[in-house]
């Protein structure tokens, strides 16, 4: 069991120590971390202003805040959600841990990079806390800054969208990196085609951030030009267009939500062969659908704007193309079913997260079909509905994934293995709230509430009192899965190398890893990745008695 | 749903039903399945796995089947639509105008109001228009919605199906009090609504009545208030002769609120903005007569 007996290596905690050897450092592993524990911290502070509007929305009439305030929060909330955690989330801190494991290398292909992304991170996030204290307060546009609201708002808009500009360079030297990883540093022995499916996921995903993340960028910054210099380009007082702002800001953030979700189904087509001990079904399927997937979500910004004012005909086409988008999707979903036909499954938490993933996500695409289809998206468009349907893909996809990921690794990461049963509760504390929480947002938004509503409708209140609700269980189960995590990762039993009986590189190599990931050669299937016939030899390597 | 409320409720409903039907059987298709693999191939059970590398057939299969049902969603969506998008020659233009954060819908008479009275059965075009940011034109009892964009036009069409009121919310989020943008949509009978829209008598107010009138018109009340309670903008009462904090180019400086500090209040609100609040009250300079203004503030001083 003790890894330190075979290889007499010292695990990457003990390499080095103190706080410099951790903010400076060039480890992937180490930076995997950094990036974990700053997203973390910054998703709590996420869902406690969550929890702030769900309290303000128990019932019609203001409860616990004044509107401004109100708005402020669901920016916040907006802006940490998507730049502060999902963007960076399953990349930078599950990619950049386990990707070059996974595929044979002993760090990513440029580390100062890496480590230089991290600290644009740090500084982007402190920059838009800043706006709590300087300014007139923080930034009330929601997190899409749409003008010309966002050109005439008053309050501190300029720094938070300039945070959101530094963050996006984050994003891209991430995909930069790992682009460059996967090309040049994989194993000899290891082509295109038996790259594990998380490869593929984060390798999609880069091409996004690097090509899609620049056009964002730029967008913002002409807002803040406007903002400073009156120059006329989206505020048709000044001369400009609001129009083209939101084609700007949606040719990125379109693409970006595949950004956020294909790492994740990366990562469950990871957990799922392990647990049920078979290949996947459909490798490559899975694997170029996430191309396919990344390809065709270039071209479909439009259906965000189908109430806009658009051309009819933009509208009918981007209709369309949407509906494509679905395609590739669902293969996945069919693939990692059949994945579980004929296993031999151990059910674990890990798989629940996966299979509770796939249930919402199946809600989030489904949903999103009545968005793309013309008629009905107009009578949803802008109301809660559509903040459900985005929770359910979000949240309920990849930030389910992520946690699941948290799980799945955690004997890897930490050395150490967590409590099961309090994992099981906190996975259906979490589930269960979650559904109740956006199930009841959807049915209201089907009836006509709209979203970033302060006050609503006394027909209203049932529901939102049902989803208030529901956000106190979620926000339970995540507190006592952080708890659990935490108390595990301390006091929990000791891992062995291959804890789930997986086959792909990171179980071979102990946990956790030595700062040089491998301590002996591994061994790779020719028959791809997931070829649990290896298991045994795999297995060799460490006599610990499988707790299976 | 199908409450046939306007001429589109009912084919946007059957858009809904048929995305939610086979969305329904997959959901509960699909996660029956997992569960049923999940216990059938439990380890237990089947402690051997049997290593299926894909299916060419299944794979076509399920490429081809979806693919098939989303064009038929899209259809749905598309033929649904593009109704909504065809105006017909003979139906009545209505400008409806959106401002922070009030309605104003213009007749062709020029007969201006702040809900929408409309005849039944029939045809009515809304020309959007905004003063300032981008507002949402929502009526979810008819399924319509449509942004007004400032510096761009928009419109919508529909026919009010039902007599009743419904509820106009504005679907864009426009600033503090988005959520208080609210209006509503009375459909009449058609003769109802003759005599309603040949009604011009509504000028025939005098004194401190035409001017609670012209407040409710010109949408000031969406930020004052006439009972002191303090919305956006400071509330109108106990206004007059009031001692307030103002800064005015910088300065602050004391006045006390008398006739000509209001005029020039609602003509130029930016040179002096009262403390404690922000600068965001539109300017109404050339858009009232030198009556209306004295109107105005006859009724004001009525709020003591
Ligand atoms: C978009 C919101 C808004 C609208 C609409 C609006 N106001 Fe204001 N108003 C304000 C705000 C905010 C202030 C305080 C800041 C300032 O002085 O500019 C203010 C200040 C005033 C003042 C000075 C009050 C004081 O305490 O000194 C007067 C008088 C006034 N408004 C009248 C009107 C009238 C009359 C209308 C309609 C014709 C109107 N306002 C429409 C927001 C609004
Ligand atoms: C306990 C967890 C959470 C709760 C209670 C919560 C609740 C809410 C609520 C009430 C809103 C405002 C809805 C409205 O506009 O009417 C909102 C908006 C939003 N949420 Fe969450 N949420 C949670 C977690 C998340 C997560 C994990 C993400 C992303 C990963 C996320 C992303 C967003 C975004 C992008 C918005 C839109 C903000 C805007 O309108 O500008 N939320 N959330
Ligand atoms: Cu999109
Ligand atoms: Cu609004």
């Amino acid at each position: 069991m003790d890894n330190h007996a075979i290889d007499s290596h010292l695990n990457f905690y003990e390499t080095k120590r103190g706080l410099f050897s951790w903010i400076f450092t060039l480890d992937h592993k180490r930076i995997a971390l950094l990036y974990l524990y700053s997203i973390s911290l910054f998703f709590l502070v996420g869902v406690a202003l969550g929890f702030l509007m769900r309290l303000e929305l128990f019932s019609p009439g203001g409860q616990v805040m004044d509107p401004r305030t109100y708005n402020q929060v669901f920016t916040f909330h907006g802006v940490i959600m998507i730049f502060l955690v999902i963007i960076p989330s399953i990349p930078a801190v599950f990619g950049n841990f386990f990707l070059p494991i996974m595929i044979g290398t002993d760090d990513v292909a440029l580390p100062r990079l890496n480590l230089f992304s991290w600290w644009l991170y740090i500084f982007g996030a402190l920059m838009a806390l800043g706006t709590l204290m300087f300014g007139n307060g923080p930034a009330d546009t929601g997190w899409t800054f749409y003008a010309p609201y966002s050109v005439t708002s008053d309050t501190n808009v300029s720094m938070l969208l300039l945070a959101a500009f530094i963050l996006g360079f984050s994003s891209i030297l991430t995909g930069l990196n790992f682009i460059v990883t996967i090309h040049r540093l994989r194993a000899p022995q290891m082509p295109w085609f038996r790259m594990p499916l998380f490869a593929w996921g984060l390798y999609a995903t880069a091409w996004i951030q690097l090509l899609a993340t620049p056009i964002v960028g730029i967008t913002l910054l002409m807002v803040v030009m406007e903002r400073t210099f009156g120059i006329g380009l989206f505020d048709p007082s000044l001369g400009g267009d609001p129009i083209l702002y939101q084609h700007l800001f949606w040719i990125y953030s379109h693409p970006v939500v595949y950004v956020m979700i294909l790492p994740a189904m990366g990562i469950v087509s990871e957990v799922i062969p392990t647990s049920a001990q078979r290949t996947i079904f459909g490798y490559k399927a899975i694997a170029l659908s996430s191309m396919a997937i990344a390809f065709l979500g270039y071209f479909v910004w439009g259906h965000h704007m189908f109430t806009s004012g658009m051309s009819d005909q933009a509208r009918v086409v981007f209709s369309f193309i949407t509906f494509l988008v679905a395609i590739p999707t669902a293969i996945k979903v069919f693939n990692w079913i059949a994945t579980l036909y004929k296993g031999s499954i151990y059910i674990t938490p890990n798989l629940l997260w996966s299979t509770a993933f796939i249930f919402n996500f199946l809600i989030g695409g489904l949903t999103g079909l009545i968005n793309g289809a013309l008629a009905a998206d107009v009578h949803v468009h802008d109301t809660t509905y559509i903040v459900a349907h985005f929770h359910y893909t979000m949240f309920g996809g990849t930030i389910f994934v992520f946690l699941g990921a948290l799980h799945y690794w955690f004997p890897k990461i930490w050395g150490r293995m967590y409590n099961q049963k309090l994992a099981y509760w906190a996975l259906g504390l979490t589930f269960v709230g979650f559904n109740i929480l956006y199930g009841a947002m959807l049915t209201v938004g089907v009836k006509g509430m709209p979203r970033r509503y302060y006050d609503y409708l006394p027909q209203f209140e049932f529901l939102n009192k049902v989803a208030t609700v529901g956000s106190w269980i979620l926000i339970i189960g995540i507190l006592l899965m952080i708890y659990n995590l935490i108390r595990s990762a301390r006091k929990g039993e000791i891992a062995p190398r291959n804890p789930w009986n997986g086959v792909t590189l990171e179980w071979q190599v102990p946990s956790p890893p030595p700062l040089h990931n491998f301590d002996r050669p591994f061994i790779l299937s020719e028959k791809g990745p997931y070829d649990f016939s290896l298991l045994e030899k795999i297995n060799e390597v460490e006599q610990k008695p499988l707790d299976h | 749903m199908f409450t046939n409320a306007s001429n589109f409720t009912n084919d946007v409903d059957l858009t809904f039903a048929i995305i939610i039907g086979i969305s329904l059987f997959f959901l509960i298709g699909l996660t029956a399945l997992m569960i049923y693999f999940m216990v059938r191939y439990h380890h237990k059970r089947n402690p051997v796995a049997k290593d299926i590398h894909g299916h060419v057939g299944l794979e076509i299969l399920w490429t081809v089947v979806p693919t098939i049902l989303v064009l038929v969603m899209f259809y749905y969506g598309w033929s649904g639509y593009t109704d909504m998008r065809k105006v017909p020659d003979d139906a009545m233009k209505i400008t409806a105008t959106g401002r922070m954060w009030s309605w104003t819908f213009e007749y062709e008479n020029g007969k201006k109001t702040d809900t929408l009275v409309i005849p039944i059965d029939k045809p009515v075009k809304l020309d959007l228009l905004s003063e300032d940011v981008i507002h949402s034109l929502y009526i979810p009892a008819f399924r319509v919605k449509e942004d007004l964009v400032p510096g761009d036009t928009n419109y919508m069409w529909f026919i009010g199906q039902q007599l009743g009121t419904y509820n106009i919310l504005c679907a864009e989020y426009c600033g503090d009090r988005h959520s208080y943008m609210v209006s509503k949509v009375d459909v009449i009978e058609q003769q109802a609504f003759e005599t309603w829209y040949n009604d011009t008598t509504q000028a025939t107010l005098e004194g401190a009545e035409a001017g609670l009138a012209l407040l409710k018109q010109n949408a000031c009340m969406s930020c004052h208030s006439v009972d002191g309670t303090t919305m956006v903008g400071p509330s109108f009462k106990g206004l007059f002769g009031r001692n307030t904090e103002i800064e005015s180019n910088g300065i602050v400086k004391n006045i006390t609120a008398d006739e000509l500090y209001i005029i020039k209040s609602i003509e130029d609100p930016a040179a002096d903005v009262v403390k404690g609040f922000s600068n965001i009250m539109p300017a109404y300079k050339d858009k009232m007569t030198q009556k209306e203004l004295e109107q105005m503030i006859e009724y004001i001083k009525t709020l003591k």
